[in-house]
This record gives C-alpha cells, sequence and structure tokens, in this order.
C-alpha cells in the first residue's frame, strides 16, 4: 500500500486566534509537502477524531501529522495504533510559552510554522513498526537458586500456569532458610518464632509437575534472548541438560560476612558464633537448652548487633542488613522460651525492626531481653567464656559483660557472580604477554568460576552490580529492573533482606518474568516502553565493525557474529536507542525513530538569514523527563524563547552526534541538549543512556573547534522533570548568550 | 453513563497510587483486562504529593510521567477516577462490584484549556497541597494530574459562578448537571491497594499538632519544600511566615505507641533524614535540623545516606522521645525531654516542629466491603480466606515506595492467577 500523508491543524484552545492557521494549512501543504490538509476547530472532540479515522478507513491514509497540543495531552483521542502518528506542538510548545501580544506574533507564528513543518517530516520519515519476528516461544521459567526466594518464585509461576525448571547448586532444596531453627514471625501475632516454612514449600515443589528440579546443578551456559534462551545445566555427576527457557530469575542468595574478619569481636574464638552458627546450635538442641559446641549449656548470652555492618572504617560491610535486629530477637527467645533464667544481652546502636516487628520486639521484652544501646569494643575469653567490652550509651561509660556465648550479627553478602567492571579490567590487563597479564588473566578464569548465569553475552557473564555488590535496580519506582531483559534478582541476592520480604520479592520477580515472556512472544518491548513494537535494525553493509554499539547498549542486547558484525538480539533490546546514537555510520535504525526522523525536522526547520537577527537552537529533550518538563512549563504558562525548536527523544543516548552536526552546519546558532542526571544517582530510565549520550557529545566539542565555531554553541544540560519554573529560565538564559555570541556564520551556506 | 467493559477475567484494581498503578500495569502489559478504581480525580496516591523520593532525592513525577506513559499506551486498562468502590458480592474467580462515581462536572471533551479556572471567582481548600492553600473552584488538581481534565467543586453548582464557568467552556465540557452513579462491574480478582493515610497527629495530644500552628507533620513539610506547593517551595512557618532555619523532627509520632500506632512505619526515619536535606537546601549552613530519635531505622542500603547525613555538621541528632511541647511567646515551639544518651534534661525552642507521623491503612480491613483479614492496625493480611482479594502497597504494611512497588507486582501475580484458573476453566 503506497503511503499518504495528512496533516491536521487544530484551531481550538485559542490556536485559532493566536495563529494564523491558514498560513500553516498552507505551511503543510507547501513545506510539509502534505498531500491531505485539513483544520478542525476541535480536533479532539469527537467529530474531529471521526474525521481523522474517516481518512484513515476511507481516504487510505497512512500517516498522520496532529498540529495541536503536546504528544502527552489528549493521547485517548489521537490514538490510531494502525498509521504512523507525528505531533505538532503547538499549544504547550507554543502559543502557551510565548505571551500574547502584537510584538510576539510574528516570532509565535515562526514557530508554530517550524514545528507544523518538522510534524510533516518527521512523520514522512516514519513508519508503522511491524513487530519482531524473530521472536521466542518458550513460556518456561528459569529459576536460579532454590533457597526461599527462588522456591517462591517457582511454585508462584507455576500457579499461574507457567512451568519452571528450578536448579540448585546443593544437593537439596532451602538455601539458608533450611539452616534455620525457626522464622522470624510473618503474621499476627508477632510474639514468638515460627516454623521455617521450608519443608512445606519442598513439598509442594515435589507434587508440582509444572516445576522441574535439578539438585547439585549449575548453569553452565546461557545463550539467546528473552523467549528463546537456551540454559546448559551441569549436574555434579557430569551430565549436561539444555533448558529452553523464556525468562530467567536469579535467586542465588548469599553468605553471611565472614565471622574470621572480626578478629577484633571475637570472631574466630570457640565460644563466639554467628546467627547461622548459633542456628545449628538450637537446631541441635531441638527446642530444649541451647549448647555451646564444648557441650555446655549456655547460661548468659550476649548478641552483638551490626558485627562488621555499618561499617564506618572501610574495612567491613558499610551497608545494614535488615534482618539481623529481629533475628538476634528470634535468637535470644530460642534461650528465653527453654528456660526463662538465661541471661540474654542484646547490644545495639539502632534497633531496626520495621513494621509488625515492634511487637515482636515487645515480646521479646516481655520476656526478658535486655537491650542495652552500646558499641562493643572488644571480645575477649573469659575463664571458660567470654568478657564483651563496650560503651554503654545510655550510661556513658565503658563497661563489661560476662556470657558463655556471644553471637556476631553479622551481615549478607549477595551471591552476584563477578563484578563485570572488575571483569572487563582483568580482561583488558589479560590480552598482553607479560607476568602482568599472566595474572590477570588466572584472575579473570577465577572470576568466571563465580558466575551464576554464564550468560554468553558480549558485555558478560551476569548481571552487572549496583553498589555494594547487590543485583538491585536504583529506581524508587521501579525495582525489578536489570540491565539484562527478561532476568529478574529476588531475594537477597538483590538487597538484604528477610524472609518476609524475600517471598515478596520473589513473586513480583515472577510476575515481571512472566510477563517478559509473554511480551517476547509477541515481539514487544520490555519495560520501560512496554508494548513498542519497533526494534532496531542495521544496514549491515555500512557498518565498518566499530563495535561501539555492541560496547554502549546498556541492556547487553548485542552481540557479534561469526563475521564480527553486530548481532541485534531484538527481545534483549529495551529501544532506548543508545546504538543509534552511537553508530558512527549511522547504519541503525527504528521503524518510527532513527536518524532520519530527527535529521528531517532539523532540516524542515526555517533558518532566517544572518541578517534577521532571529536565531534557531535546536532542543534535543529526553522525553521521559526534559520534555514533560518544557509541556508543564507550557501549561503554567512559563515564558521562553522563541527561537527554541524542540525536538524529543527517546533517551539522551540515542543522540547521534550527526544530528549537532547537521543542525550548526545549516545555520542553527545552537544546541541544547536536556537529558537526565547520571552517575551513581541516575535518573536515566534507561540506566546508561544520558551517561552515554553526555560522553560522545563532550566528542563534539573538538569537532566544533574544527568548524571553528564557539563550543558554548552546544549546550548540555541536566534537566529534572520538576524543572518546570527553572528550565525556561535555563532557556532563556542560554538565548541570550547566543545573542551575545551572535550568529552562526554557516547560515545560508 | 458510564460504560465499564469487564468479565470474570478482568481484575479490578482499586487505589491509583503509585502500588495500584503498578499492579494494574504489571497485569496489563502482560496482557490483562484490568479495571483501575481511583477516589482522587488524579492518579498517583500520595507518592505525587512528595517533593522528592529517599535516598536518591530524585522526584516522584519522573517515575509517574512513565507510569502514565504505560497506561496510556495500554489499551487493556480502565481508569475510573472519583470512584469508590462500595460492595463487593461473589467469590473469587466471579466478584460483582459497584462502584460509586462522584460527579466531577468536566467530560471527556475537557482540553485542559484552563479557562474554566479563568473563570472561577470562589476557592476551595486545596487538597492535594493537604489544605494548606486555596485553589479556585474549577481546578487542575496537580501539573502531571492524569485524566488531565479540570474537576469543578460541587460548591459552584446552581450558583451564578457556575454557570460562568459553564460558559467559559468553548467545548461542552462542563457538565453542571453530572449526577453521582453507580456501576456495577464483573471481576474474577481483585487488588486492593487503597494506601496509606498520615495518623491523625492531633491525637498525640502533648504535642498540640492543631493548636500550635508551627507543629506540622512530615506530609505537611513535603509540599511546603515543593516548588509547586502552597510557600511556593520556601520553608517558612505558617505562623507568621518567617523562614524556618532551625527545624525540629520529633521521630515515631503516634508510631512505636501502644497508644497510637502499635508498628513502626518503617518509611518515616528516612523521611525526616530526607527533609534535613531540604532544609539544608533551602538555608545552606544557616539551616539547622535537630532528628529526636528512638532508633534510626534506616534499613540495607539507606545506611549510606543515614551516614552522609550524620556526618552533616547541621543536623543533630538526640536519642529522646520528646515528652511534650510548649510555644514560646515569638511563636516559637519549645521541646521538652530527656536525652537518654547520658540522661540529660532539654527544652529547646525551634522555628518550626515537623512530627513523623506514622502510616495507618487508608481504609483498614474492617471497612472492605468483603470479608478481609486484616492485623490488628487493619492492614491487609494475606489468607487463603481472602479468596480472590489481595493486598497490595501500604493496604497491607507500613511500607516505603520501593517496597510498596515490589507488594503490588508480587499482587499482581496473585491476581492473574486467579484469572488464569478462570480461563483454563473456560476454555
Amino acid at each position: 500500500m503506497a503511503d499518504k500523508h495528512a496533516a491536521y491543524i487544530c484551531t481550538g484552545c485559542e490556536l485559532g486566534t493566536r495563529l494564523d492557521a491558514a498560513a500553516l494549512v498552507k505551511t503543510a501543504t507547501k513545506d510539509g509537502k502534505i498531500a491531505l490538509v485539513r483544520e478542525h476547530a476541535f480536533l479532539c472532540s469527537a467529530d474531529g477524531v471521526a474525521m481523522i479515522k474517516n481518512d484513515i478507513d476511507n481516504e487510505a491514509v497512512t500517516h498522520v501529522a496532529i498540529c495541536a497540543c503536546s504528544r502527552r495531552a489528549k493521547t485517548e483521542a489521537f490514538n490510531f495504533p494502525t498509521v504512523a502518528m507525528s505531533r505538532g506542538n503547538l499549544r504547550e510548545g507554543v502559543i502557551w510559552i510565548r505571551p500574547d501580544t502584537d510584538e510576539a506574533r510574528e516570532t509565535t507564528q515562526e514557530m508554530a510554522e517550524d514545528y507544523v513543518r518538522m510534524a510533516c517530516a518527521e512523520v514522512k520519515a516514519m513508519k508503522v513498526p511491524e513487530g519482531n519476528q524473530n521472536t521466542g516461544t518458550s513460556k518456561t521459567l528459569l529459576v536460579v537458586g532454590g533457597g526461599m526466594s527462588g522456591m517462591t518464585a517457582a511454585v508462584e509461576a507455576s500457579k499461574a500456569g507457567y512451568k519452571v525448571v528450578l536448579v540448585e547448586k546443593t544437593g537439596a532444596l532451602g538455601g539458608m532458610a533450611a539452616k534455620l531453627w525457626k522464622r522470624i514471625p510473618n503474621r499476627e501475632p508477632f510474639k514468638a518464632p515460627m516454623d521455617n516454612g521450608v519443608a512445606d514449600l519442598v513439598a509442594q515443589i515435589d507434587a508440582d509437575a509444572n516445576i522441574k528440579v535439578y539438585l547439585n546443578a549449575v548453569v553452565a551456559k546461557t545463550a539467546g534472548a528473552p523467549g528463546r534462551f537456551k540454559a546448559d545445566i551441569a549436574v555434579e555427576s557430569g551430565a549436561v541438560s539444555t533448558e529452553d527457557v523464556g525468562a530467567i530469575i536469579q535467586a542465588s542468595g548469599f553468605t553471611p560476612y565472614d565471622v574470621n574478619k572480626l578478629s577484633h569481636l571475637g570472631g574466630g574464638q570457640a565460644n563466639v558464633v554467628d546467627q547461622l552458627g548459633l542456628e545449628a546450635l538450637a537446631k541441635a538442641a531441638n527446642g530444649g537448652p541451647i549448647k555451646r559446641a564444648d557441650g555446655k549449656e549456655v547460661k548468659s548470652v550476649v548478641f552483638v548487633q551490626c558485627a562488621g555492618q555499618r561499617d564506618t572504617s572501610g574495612e567491613h560491610l558499610s551497608y545494614c542488613s535488615g534482618h539481623c535486629c529481629a533475628t538476634s530477637v528470634k535468637q535470644a527467645m530460642y534461650f528465653k522460651d527453654a528456660n526463662p533464667d538465661v541471661d540474654t544481652v542484646v547490644l545495639y546502636t539502632d534497633l531496626r525492626m520495621p513494621g509488625n516487628n515492634e511487637d515482636f520486639y515487645r515480646a521479646a521484652q516481655n520476656k526478658g531481653v535486655i537491650f542495652s544501646k552500646g558499641v562493643v569494643s572488644g571480645v575477649s575469653t573469659s575463664g571458660d567464656g567470654c568478657k564483651v567490652q563496650f560503651k554503654d550509651l545510655i550510661l556513658n561509660e565503658d563497661t563489661s559483660a560476662d556470657a558463655d556465648l556471644v553471637v556476631l550479627a553479622t551481615g549478607m553478602v549477595p551471591t552476584t557472580g563477578p563484578d563485570l567492571d572488575a571483569l572487563s579490567e582483568a580482561n583488558r590487563v589479560a590480552e598482553g604477554s607479560d607476568e602482568k597479564a599472566a595474572v590477570a588473566k588466572e584472575q579473570v578464569i577465577q572470576m568466571m568460576s563465580t558466575s551464576v548465569l554464564n550468560l554468553d553475552y558480549r558485555q558478560g557473564p551476569d548481571m552487572p552490580q549496583f553498589k555494594h555488590g547487590f543485583n538491585d535496580s536504583h529506581f524508587i519506582c521501579f525495582p525489578y529492573e536489570t540491565r539484562r531483559t527478561a532476568i529478574y534478582a529476588a531475594g537477597p541476592t538483590r538487597r538484604p533482606m528477610d524472609i518476609a520480604q524475600a517471598t515478596e520479592d520473589a513473586t513480583g520477580a515472577a510476575m515481571k518474568a512472566i510477563q517478559a515472556m509473554e511480551n517476547a512472544g509477541l515481539g514487544k518491548a520490555a519495560h520501560p516502553r512496554a508494548g513498542d513494537l519497533s526494534f532496531p535494525t542495521a544496514r549491515l553493509e555500512g557498518c565498518t565493525q566499530c563495535k561501539r554499539c555492541t560496547v554502549e547498549c546498556p541492556f547487553g542486547a548485542i552481540d557479534e557474529d561469526e563475521k564480527r558484525f553486530p548481532l541485534f538480539n531484538e527481545s534483549r533490546c529495551r529501544r532506548c536507542g543508545t546504538c543509534m546514537g552511537a553508530c558512527p555510520v549511522r547504519v541503525i535504525s527504528f521503524e518510527n525513530y532513527s536518524v532520519n526522523t530527527v535529521g528531517a525536522q532539523i532540516k524542515a526547520v526555517d533558518i532566517p538569514d544572518e541578517f534577521s537577527e532571529k536565531p534557531r537552537v535546536l532542543i534535543l529533550a529526553c522525553e521521559n523527563d526534559a520534555y514533560p518538563a518544557l509541556d508543564m512549563a507550557g501549561m503554567n504558562r512559563n515564558e521562553y524563547d522563541p527561537f527554541m525548536r524542540v525536538i524529543p527523544v527517546r533517551c539522551l543516548g540515542s543522540v547521534n552526534t550527526i544530528w549537532i552536526t547537521d543542525a550548526l552546519n545549516s545555520g542553527f546558532d545552537g544546541v541544547m541538549l536536556m537529558g537526565c542526571k547520571h552517575g551513581d544517582q541516575y535518573q536515566c530510565h534507561f540506566v546508561k543512556g544520558s551517561e552515554l549520550g553526555r560522553y560522545r557529545m563532550s566528542k563534539v566539542y573538538d569537532t566544533l573547534k574544527g568548524m571553528n565555531l564557539e563550543t558554548e554553541r552546544l549546550m548540555d544540560l541536566e534537566v529534572a522533570i520538576t524543572d518546570v519554573d527553572t528550565l525556561p529560565k535555563k532557556i532563556n538564559e542560554y538565548a541570550a548568550k547566543i545573542q551575545e555570541m551572535g550568529m552562526s556564520p554557516f547560515k545560508g551556506l | 453513563m458510564t460504560s465499564v467493559v469487564a468479565t470474570n477475567q478482568t481484575i479490578l484494581v482499586v487505589g491509583g497510587g503509585i502500588a495500584g498503578m503498578t499492579a494494574a500495569l504489571e497485569a496489563a502489559e502482560t496482557g490483562k483486562q484490568v479495571v483501575l478504581v481511583e477516589k482522587n480525580p488524579y492518579l498517583g496516591g500520595r507518592t505525587v504529593q512528595l517533593y522528592r523520593y529517599f535516598p536518591k532525592m530524585c522526584h516522584p513525577s519522573c517515575g509517574l510521567e512513565i507510569n502514565l506513559r504505560r497506561l496510556k499506551a495500554n489499551p487493556r486498562i480502565q481508569v475510573l477516577t472519583m470512584a469508590e468502590v462500595t460492595g463487593i458480592t461473589g467469590d473469587k474467580g466471579n466478584y460483582s462490584v459497584t462502584v460509586k462515581l462522584a460527579p466531577r462536572y468536566v467530560n471527556e471533551s475537557c482540553t485542559a484549556c484552563g479557562e474554566c479556572n479563568k473563570a472561577a471567582t470562589s476557592e476551595v481548600a486545596d487538597a492535594f497541597n493537604y489544605n494548606l492553600g486555596k485553589v479556585k473552584a474549577a481546578y487542575l488538581p496537580a501539573n502531571m494530574a492524569y485524566p488531565q481534565r479540570y474537576v469543578i467543586d460541587g460548591s459552584v453548582v446552581g450558583t451564578a459562578e457556575g454557570e460562568a464557568i459553564k460558559a467559559a467552556c468553548k467545548y461542552g465540557a462542563v457538565d453542571l448537571d453530572m449526577k453521582e452513579e453507580v456501576v456495577t462491574l464483573n471481576a474474577g480478582a481483585i487488588v486492593w491497594a487503597t494506601g496509606w493515610q498520615p495518623y491523625d497527629a492531633a491525637k498525640i495530644t502533648p504535642y498540640r499538632y492543631g493548636e500550635f500552628k508551627n507543629v506540622i507533620t512530615n506530609v505537611e513539610f513535603e509540599r511546603l519544600a515543593d516548588p509547586h506547593g502552597p510557600t511556593g517551595g520556601k520553608i517558612v512557618r505558617p505562623s507568621d511566615g518567617k523562614e524556618a532555619k532551625n527545624v525540629a523532627f520529633i521521630q515515631c509520632a503516634g508510631s512505636r505507641d501502644e497508644n497510637h500506632l502499635r508498628h513502626c512505619s518503617r518509611f518515616c526515619c528516612m523521611a525526616s533524614l530526607k527533609q534535613t536535606r531540604y532544609v539544608q537546601e533551602a538555608y545552606g549552613d544557616e539551616g539547622k535540623s535537630t532528628v529526636y530519635y528512638i532508633d534510626i531505622r534506616a534499613i540495607d542500603r539507606f545506611e549510606d545516606f543515614y551516614q552522609e547525613v550524620k556526618a552533616n555538621p547541621n543536623v543533630s541528632f538526640v536519642k529522646s522521645k520528646v515528652a511534650r511541647i510548649s510555644e514560646d511567646t515569638n511563636g516559637d515551639p519549645r521541646l521538652w525531654g530527656v536525652n537518654t544518651e547520658g540522661y540529660v534534661r532539654y527544652s529547646e525552642p525551634h522555628d518550626l516542629v515537623v512530627l513523623a507521623v506514622g502510616m495507618e491503612p487508608s481504609v483498614k480491613n474492617v471497612a472492605i466491603p468483603a470479608e478481609v483479614m486484616g492485623d490488628s492496625s487493619g492492614f491487609v493480611m494475606a489468607d487463603p480466606s481472602n479468596a480472590g482479594i489481595f493486598g497490595a502497597g501500604c493496604a497491607t504494611n507500613a511500607l516505603d515506595v520501593n517496597r510498596a512497588v515490589q507488594s503490588a507486582t508480587a499482587a499482581a501475580l496473585r491476581a492473574i492467577q486467579v484469572v488464569n484458573q478462570v480461563a483454563r476453566a473456560e476454555a
């Protein structure tokens, strides 16, 4: 079917009185070269929408440019999924940010005409995405780790009707939870430790035909993409089975921080155990009086909280593991429940028992557990027990306590596989042939042996880690979003957590994994562009094999084929466009977002000659934060300079430097980039996109120098969605700076 | 009349805050049909009334924008605002639910052009800003309000002002004849995500909230810090507009207290630590904060944030449950109590006191029109007897945003388990 383009000019919301609509129609027809141009007084009304629908159905219109309000407004009305659509933002982007004065009328009209030209140019360069044909159809979930988190994920996914492959590296399911005598209560009355729940879950799994369990097994290799992963599962016996799976949950858990590193707290001494050590003693006691390893019944016990945690010296863990206060309370109850006469003292700085655990804390106080706010300075052997030296923070004095047994509440160390940054550094060094390289090679081998997923991805064998080595995302609103599509972390590998939270977490992870499999099967993107059917394609005949796309993709979506060309795994792709921005030869594009859809808009802008005193500044604004901020500036009628021309981009990472050099070459006087915060506290929805975009832009300054242009003609601005009032000010400041610098010498060339 | 398309494979999500939106979106993006019911005229709940999030100091509207875009792009979710569930009958796999819709007096023809707002003359309390300010009787609740549609306060219906507002709308969007409606819909499973409300600080009588103007709550403080709040982002005290440069934060205001909320509300320590940053941001080294606390519960990696705040010389910590507050003649609230570290009595004046009030469920389990198990605070407890009704977010526990989202994601799966079972049975 031949493309047929239509443009619609709305004159509602004062667009008709503030702007010369007839001129806009002419602009769309003449400059936009659009065959069918219509004007409507209320385009988003049922009548206006019916008009557009009629053109699509009966006039064979395939491409629609809506020149009305912002793309963020009236989305229910302007919803035509079968055609390509662009939105010329005449309302929030033009009349609402300009004063309604006679002097402003001319420049406001010029702004509107440019946005009409841009909307026409953009839509003509767009295609309706047809969806990825290379879909996988596996609806089986792979769960790595058979502890509480992994078992829960498996059971919950099965309940929703999905098959599960559960891989556990030890000989039994249960993980750390199975080592607990009892667990912290997760329901009222929150007064006593309760059964650890492992046996029940194991029984459910054993009875569930949907769940296939591999014990004594590891994932030796994971290849493929969402919906079509192939996981090689190696069993201790040597057998390797390949399972077709659609999504993966990594529930690889944690190990307790090595107590031997805490010699200053008595770590390593005979009568000093960690919390897991105490669980073993409690299990052995089986509800009776707890005995030490030497067989002596414990009559006094001191719990040392935050042992090697919340450490400010840099030697131990700096974070808090969250569960350990409640765990010590639970363990103190083990003693009190067996024998109320046992002295149980908990030494803490902040007792952290959120939610209903407060009741559990009260119950312990009622059972006679003593809580003292104090900082332990040392644990030594004394008689056949221990002496705990501490500073009592309430009495403000140094004191000590004798105990038969000391329990150190150590923290959780996540099992996440190698740190990819360290691995890539080691890999780099290992390329040499000297002694250093040999050491690095050894290090690479060692790190690889700790891999959990052994992903056959160019970007490394596991999920990238975040702070403190956890697999968590740094998003607050989107905690599950990792940088490996359809692979989700659950439980303490993600963040320190207790069983109650881990089971909730695992259920949520199962939700995300199921969703990822379903969408992969339909060729649709995962978060945050969920449902997006566009995907990147590359004209490989133009590719120079520079590898930038494979290196920069924040989601590890691109491998290399045997000829060293980029190999796109569409269902791993999150559609941010970072690859497109990275490509120096511009061979990567999406059907509806490409070097051309943006480039055509840049070219469509009318550039007045250098004597007009009408500069033009291109703004490339992240559609997630900066563009909404500009929109809301309009809603609040915060005015800004009329010489700005804004183009929303999927992410700063998708900005190709050609747009900037083309704009400046064609006579734009300045370019502003607006993207999200990057770094540790990133706000970029594609995690690394804005950082990579900025890095790339820093190289453009050299190009500018080569063009004999002031580097100030390119401005990089970090924008948050709330900069509704400050952003217009910054734009105006930049406009003033451009005026000061004078017009670009490239006009009219 | 509002029409709702729903079957016994539809998932009903009650509450359109971040938990409800998350549950609805996760289910819809998995291919399920969802009806999302929200009692406010806009989605986003209490999170959008926050200025910044801890620990990243980023803005809730950033995530809301993504969630709204997901919603706009998803044809499977139907949103009902100004709506409340009044009745639930039936059972897991086949519920019949009645929903009461309050009149907005504005229909979907609204373009959010704002002409009605210009025509309005009277003012009503600004609920979005916890009634700290006023808005015109025709208003858009917030910049990010979705549906992006004005609301007309019922007080102008039948008045000349109402007619003027109606006349100002060129698009026939103002409909003053709109009446309360009741719709009945079918659902296979229900996610109950009605969130939380701040504990009524007036009940903590020694703190004299409501009586001393310069004693406010943590949620109100969020609005003061927000540039789009009632003070334009200026941290000033309500009594006289004086810059509040010496701010006290009282932790566990109502929480961890058997006379009030017996549970720990979890988020309030981090919220106050974050709010000390607002004071610092506003006044630099002149902005002093004092946190009166029992235990600082900065769990997991939030500890980093606590350490950063602790290292700030402008923030001090006093381990104490404040006994009472009095008011000096200049309007300064004065805090009385004992610092338990060393047992020192204090009597300290501050410019402003922020009560870190805790969370209680906004709809206690007993108020849900169905048999739902709850704990002693009224939070929804997971229990097989709840059948196809699943709690999510702060309806289930005192949670921070991150954990509320996790909880909602889990609840979405539980609901999907039910409707998938229905689908299999009917296949």
